[in-house]
């Protein structure tokens, strides 16, 4: 229930709601939750309502920790 | 999508689990627990208990709302049903049996029951039948509180009178202090959960663990996240430390979500909160401030959460906090299963009852 998926945000309204898309799916989203939310911006959909904005850079930061990692058991075997 | 593909990569899975054996010789048993229903999930589905260590035992918490909703609320929601108020819930609801029936019992007998995605199609259903009452069946961890709230703010907004929530939300600090508390549960070390975090952030936790000297991380759902998680708690426990460790800053900041906090305490106020299976927790609820008793369904409609009878078999409590696995229940794909559930672990998803039956046998 408490499931929160990150979505890309491709439409802002007047009203702090939005559009945002996953998968090629599209969602209207209540943005009222979060700061500052620009287009583009990935967010945290849950329920219907942007919880808070994934930090990109951190994100980004994070899955190339990944890849090197996998590089590393690449040259194991 | 890269943001989910990329936290399920196999060879780095392989590099962190080798890291975990080797820290788990030094770490000694540990006993470490998740209190997130997506992180139940994940671990079954993903297979992680498999890959693990003998000496490392996962165990699911209670981190599925549903799961740990009492009996009596579910009562009182079919009472509301049966007075011809229109019920607005999660779906998770259905099935979960309260002292005698459930809701799905009370829809095929007619009653007005209606399954939501969000929140908002509560709202909705109010504006559109403006000679009905509409219930929200509110639920949940410190995630799902604020947008339930937000209903709240927006009926104002719209003068939508007819619409109220029935609260049992339930709050995760409070429970892990219970937790660490209890001798039978005996836990380690605790993975936190990343969504319940975005909102309260990670600064919520550093009493708790300074004070209980448990380590905790707070951890995404995807299995890399996972293994992470389970990685540092072990480093910690080899190390002899107990620290915060936030593997989730991607999403989760050290302050949590200030409007979303701001909300919550607007409308909403802490009292002790009945967890099924395991009991009262003192302060691990919110309940709605006397201002706002007019969106307080159990105020307008008379209606009491109080004093439900569960099935005594179910063993609930004693799954969620790691005393026993699932199947150790003798009941469990007996005469519980997903589609006959005898206890709520078994009606989620995100049950540790329903995930083991769906993955691990
Ligand atoms: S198997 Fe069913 S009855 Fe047994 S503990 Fe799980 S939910 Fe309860």
């Amino acid at each position: 229930m408490c499931l929160a998926v990150p979505m890309k945000v491709i439409e802002l309204r007047e009203d702090r709601t939005g559009v945002c898309e996953l998968e090629n799916i599209r969602y209207d989203v209540d943005l009222s939750l979060i700061e500052s939310v620009q287009l583009d911006d990935f967010v945290i959909v849950h329920a219907g309502f942007a919880i808070e904005k994934l930090d990109i850079e951190e994100a980004n930061e994070r899955l190339q920790l990944f890849e090197d990692l996998a590089e590393t058991y690449r040259e194991d075997v | 999508m890269k943001y989910i593909d990329g936290f399920r990569n196999h060879r780095t899975a392989r590099v962190i689990t080798e890291e975990i054996h080797e820290l788990a010789e030094q770490a000694g048993d540990a006993r470490l627990m998740e209190v997130c229903g997506s992180h139940t999930m994940s671990i079954a589905r993903y297979g992680i208990r498999k890959i693990l260590p003998r000496s490392v035992r996962l165990i699911s918490g209670p981190g599925c709302p549903v799961c740990v909703t009492d009996a009596a609320y579910i009562d009182a929601a079919v009472e509301l049903a049966g007075k011809g108020i229109h019920v607005a819930t999660f779906g998770d609801m259905l099935k979960v049996p309260g002292s005698s029936g459930t809701l799905a019992g009370a829809r095929s007998e007619g009653a007005h029951i209606h399954v939501c995605y969000s929140p908002l199609d509560a709202l909705r259903i109010a504006a559109e039948n403006p000679s009905e009452q509409v219930v929200f069946l509110a639920i949940g961890f410190e995630t799902t509180i604020p947008p339930v709230i937000s209903i709240l703010k927006r009926a104002a907004a719209q003068n939508i009178q007819n619409v109220s929530i029935l609260t049992a939300f339930k709050l995760v600090p409070p429970a892990l202090e219970a937790l660490a508390d209890d001798r039978d549960v005996a836990v380690n070390g605790f993975l936190l959960p990343p969504h319940v975090s975005a909102i309260i952030g990670a600064g919520a936790y550093r009493g708790f663990v300074r004070d209980y000297r448990l380590p905790g991380v707070i951890a995404g759902f995807e299995p890399l996240d996972i293994l992470l998680g389970v990685r540092d708690l072990l480093q910690q426990l080899a190390e002899g430390k107990a620290e915060l460790v936030n593997q989730y800053e991607r999403v989760v900041r050290e302050q949590g979500n200030r409007i979303a906090l701001a909300l919550m305490d607007h409308y909403l106020k802490t009292a002790d909160a009945s967890w099924r299976g395991i009991g009262t927790i003192p302060g691990s609820g919110l309940v709605l401030r006397e201002e706002f008793l007019n969106y307080d369904a159990t105020v307008k409609f008379g209606v009491s959460v109080q004093g439900g009878k569960p099935d005594m078999r179910c063993r609930c409590g004693d799954v969620l906090r790691g005393i026993i696995f699932p199947d150790e229940c003798p009941l469990f794909n007996t005469e519980c299963t997903p589609v006959s559930p005898v206890g709520p672990c078994m009606v989620s998803s995100e049950g540790s009852c329903a995930a083991y039956f769906k993955y691990s046998r």
